[in-house]
């Protein structure tokens, strides 16, 4: 389907789509299913479209078939029956009929996908405001997946890559072949984790678990979305699902067991500014930069400005204080204290201490978080 | 019956004019005025905001409008079509033409009808206020759910508050019109024998009064965990997200009904008079509107297959869900049955009343396919269900709303509106209609969410070819509003029966309607669906 075809010109085609739009196929139908469920799924919804298109074909064809022969202007005379109990039965028991053949197929796949016994593998998924993580329970590490999209290229100033707003930083990586559970939550508002070729769209719901399962048929990287309103960036929370053979995955995760064992801080050490500030950095863009934005000036109205904030620029530990355990007046700041590392959370104040106007030339180290946490904990 | 009574209180024969007129108005034609014209108002005002969505949509990447901007005007949308414009525009019609069709001299609280016109606009106006606070306008779609709206800035206070009059706006209209129709139908005016359309109002008014106070529950739930420190949906207090689900789609769903079920009665008058015929089984339609209402609270989780429920309670709700197709279907059939050997003409309240049923009938299967807990997991969240409730609110309850204006226009203004106007209206209407939302079915399919400002690239062609027909369809609606302005004053004079086969009571009325109608109340003859056989009496002045 061409849209410079629909407008005819040619000064509409530029308008309307860049090549790499054009690239694309516009598809009309469920995605290629990956997974058991996804092709139950698949093979459910075109029975139905099959059932309801029919359905659907034969009420018009009644009613045109009316609308061309019993009309006034064709010298149609009015009947003016008005009941008839055989046929209210028959289109009553009719449909009825149709239902039950539908609710069998139906039932059985509700069942299926609620089946989550017999796994082979566990994964924690855990919703944050615009965010996902992924922990990794039979082995102990877990990593964030952030959306990897340049803001430049949302913005338009830059072209936008052929996995525009479905690429991130780290993927989550699966076996093909073993049955995954997956046990999901969220941090502060409800999310839903939907990859449509896995068939799974499942709620994450804060301060409870739900579950749910899937089993890859083949390698390949399956791309989804956040599907529940979870606030300003729920259009920029992607999912990408990595399936890799057993023996890749293996690998992976042989590799990620040693990364897991060698990045750990140790809390101890006493950082220099310099390296505070650039760790910081980084912190402050995976995490702060939604809603403080990038120049610190924030969004007036619902988010405060750092630059130049009495909290930033004043005392430390009213600083600490409200990273750590999130604001009291505004619940879209929330307790960072719950999903980032002291050595994050110290980086991220001496950064903002130390960035755009602000020059406290003040540093916070691990320690001192550590003992902002027992002091709120005593 | 009652009306004896009521006919002995002397008629006052004047009425008060300019401004007093309206603000004070307690006669049934003005107020129904007034939320007719109230309810189109919004019905641009949120049109312009879909437009600004569909704007946003046009191309991927962030053109107009920032995220929370864009969330706010989604949600703005959907409440300000739902609340100001479908629903008052129904209890417009119930206004106006409830007692011209049951014979009684006028709604049964004249004064309390006054009150729940005029409890809307502040409503609005505090809702459209909220774009203009610090935070903006509420910004967790129309469903507002927890804890996202406990989240939000204070224009979601504002929508609480609005929300909350709203309501109490709505329970009076019901009120009103559920006590017109038991006490002041006219003699003879049985209740098996009523018009469908005071039927269905009489379903969804039964259905207002029975939960509008629990969305004010949800959101009031809402308002005290934002600042009394209540935890209703916080599970660190206790409390759960979910409930805030369970309450508002026992109000939501109903809520689908109580905009389907006017225009389900506005169809069934619609069809036998451009027909020529009665309508088929209307004991059965009686049945079916019923029963839908019924069913209609036990369905409500169909909404949440992918919250996590157990697996028999997705059963449950899934059986319950598809045994509602079966009363639907039967109404279906019923109006094609009427259709059926009769001598059609189609005039433009007729092809909106046909435009319905055909476009209704696609929301509904899609509704079927949607109440397949399994196939649901893919759809639900995303843009299958846009298509699907525009199907069902904009084909359904909007196309039958300007069936009913085209149809009643000459009695309640005494002039035709321009015909030609009305079927190129209906012609562009329908296929705009369809050019915006047949291709949401494909885009929800292949993955696209709703509720999002900024779209992978292999949503863009769908996307574009729905944001030209919106802009085309928003383009459509001008049309009717020149036509009825025109009509207004230039329109040719309506004869006191402009329809050949309008045979209920309001057309025994001269036209336009007089001011003061059945101030005596006429002995009635009545066939079923308001047929009036035979009239004897009936003062009016």
């Amino acid at each position: 389907m061409s849209c410079r075809y629909m407008l005819g010109s040619t000064a509409a085609s530029s308008l309307f789509a860049s090549t790499a739009i054009q690239a694309q196929v516009a598809a009309i139908n469920l995605q290629a299913p990956a997974t058991s469920l996804a092709r139950l799924e698949y093979d459910l919804h075109s029975m139905l479209l099959l059932v309801t298109g029919g359905i659907f074909l034969l009420v018009l064809a009644v009613m045109l078939y009316a609308i061309v022969r019993h009309r006034k202007s064709a010298g149609h005379a009015a009947k003016l029956f008005h009941e008839n109990t055989t046929v209210e039965i028959i289109w009553t028991i009719i449909p009825l009929l149709i239902l039950l053949l539908i609710a069998w197929p139906a039932t059985q796949a509700v069942l299926n996908q609620k089946s989550t016994r017999g796994e082979e593998l566990t994964i924690k998924i855990t919703g944050y405001q615009w965010k996902w993580r992924y922990d990794y329970l039979d082995d102990n590490f877990g990593f964030m997946s952030h959306l990897a999209t340049p803001a430049a290229a949302i913005a338009g100033t830059v072209a936008k890559p052929v996995n525009y707003l479905l690429e991130v930083d780290e993927p989550l990586v699966v076996p093909t072949g073993r049955k995954v559970r997956l046990l999901l939550t969220a941090n502060d508002v409800i999310h839903s984790w939907w990859v449509p070729q896995l068939g799974i769209k499942q709620d994450a719901i804060p301060g409870f678990l739900r579950d749910a399962w899937f089993m890859v048929d083949r390698p390949g990287i399956y791309r989804g979305q956040c599907s529940e309103l979870c606030g300003k960036d729920h259009g920029f929370m992607p999912i990408v699902v990595d399936a890799r053979s057993p023996e890749d995955y293996e690998h992976w995760r042989a590799a990620r067991l040693k990364q897991a064992a060698a990045s750990a801080d140790d809390p101890a050490r006493v950082w220099t500014l310099a390296a505070l500030r650039e760790r910081g950095e980084k912190v402050y863009g995976q995490n702060c930069i939604p809603c403080h934005q990038a120049n610190g000036k924030g969004i007036p109205g619902s988010f405060p400005a750092l630059d130049g904030s009495p909290v930033v620029n004043g005392d430390k530990a009213g600083h600490i204080n409200i990273v750590l355990n999130g604001s009291q007046k505004n619940p879209a700041m929330q307790a960072w204290g719950k999903q980032l590392s002291d050595t994050d959370i110290a980086a991220v104040i001496s950064y903002e201490r130390n960035a755009w106007g602000n020059h406290t030339g003040q540093l916070v180290q691990p320690a001192e978080i550590r003992a902002a946490r027992t002091g709120a904990a005593s | 019956m009652a009306i004896a009574g009521l006919a002995a209180v002397p008629q006052q024969s004047h009425r008060p004019h300019g401004w007093r007129r309206w603000l004070f108005a307690t006669n049934h034609k003005d107020i129904g005025s007034l939320y007719l014209w109230f309810a189109f108002c919004m019905f641009l005002v949120g049109g312009v905001l879909a437009l600004c969505i569909r704007a946003e949509l046009f191309r991927p990447g962030l053109q107009f409008f920032q995220p929370e901007l864009f969330n706010q005007l989604t949600t703005l949308h959907g409440l300000i079509m739902v609340f100001g414009a479908i629903m008052p525009a129904f209890t417009g019609l119930a206004n106006w033409m409830l007692p011209l069709m049951i014979g009684a001299p006028d709604m049964a609280f004249a004064r309390m009808n006054n009150w729940s016109f005029w409890l809307l606009p502040p409503a609005m106006a505090l809702l459209l206020l909220s774009f203009v606070v610090p935070g903006g306008a509420a910004a967790a779609g129309w469903t507002l759910y927890a804890p996202l709206s406990v989240q939000l800035g204070m224009g979601m206070d504002l929508t609480i508050f609005a929300i909350h009059i709203l309501g109490v706006s709505s329970i009076m209209g019901a009120i009103n019109i559920v006590v017109t129709i038991i006490n002041l139908r006219a003699p003879g005016m049985g209740m098996m024998k009523m018009p469908m359309f005071a039927w269905a109002s009489l379903i969804t008014a039964y259905l207002i009064i029975a939960v509008m106070p629990v969305l004010a529950g949800a959101v009031t739930m809402v308002l005290t965990d934002r600042h009394f420190g209540t935890h209703f949906f916080n599970a660190a207090g206790g409390g759960d997200p979910i409930l805030y689900q369970h309450v508002f789609w026992f109000f939501g769903h109903p809520e689908v009904y109580i905009m389907a079920l006017p225009a389900f009665g506005i169809v069934s008058q619609v069809i036998p008079t451009f027909a020529r015929k009665p309508l088929f089984g209307y004991t059965s339609m009686v049945y079916a509107t019923s029963s839908i209402g019924v069913l209609s609270f036990m369905v409500w989780a169909h909404h949440m297959f992918v919250t996590g429920m157990p697996a028999t309670a997705q059963l449950f709700f899934m059986y319950a869900t598809m045994l509602i197709a079966v009363p639907t279907g039967v109404k279906v059939f019923n109006w094609i049955a009427t259709m059926w050997e009769g001598s059609m003409s189609f005039e433009t309240p007729m092809l909106f009343a046909i435009g319905f049923i055909l476009l209704f009938t696609i929301g509904g299967l899609s509704g079927v396919t949607l109440s397949v807990a399994a196939v649901d997991v893919q759809l639900h969240g995303s843009y299958y269900v846009v298509a699907h409730f525009h199907y069902v609110l904009v084909a359904g309850a909007l196309f039958s709303l300007f069936s009913a204006v085209y149809y009643w226009f000459p009695k309640m203004t005494g002039r035709m509106y321009v015909e030609r106007l009305g079927q190129l209206h209906f012609w562009w209407s329908l296929l705009w209609f369809n050019v915006t939302f047949f291709p949401m079915h494909f885009l929800g399919l292949a993955g696209m969410p709703r509720r999002i400002p900024d779209y992978a690239l292999q949503f863009t062609q769908f996307n574009q070819i729905a944001s030209v027909g919106a802009f085309m369809f928003g383009l459509g609606q001008l049309i009717f509003l020149v036509n009825i302005l025109y009509s207004l004053s230039h329109g040719k004079t309506a004869a006191q029966q402009p329809w050949e086969g309008g045979n209920t009571l309001e057309w025994r009325l001269p036209t336009p309607a007089p001011y003061h109608s059945f101030s005596e109340a006429p002995q009635l003859d009545v066939a079923e669906n308001g047929v009036v056989v035979a009239m004897q009496g009936g003062k009016h002045g």
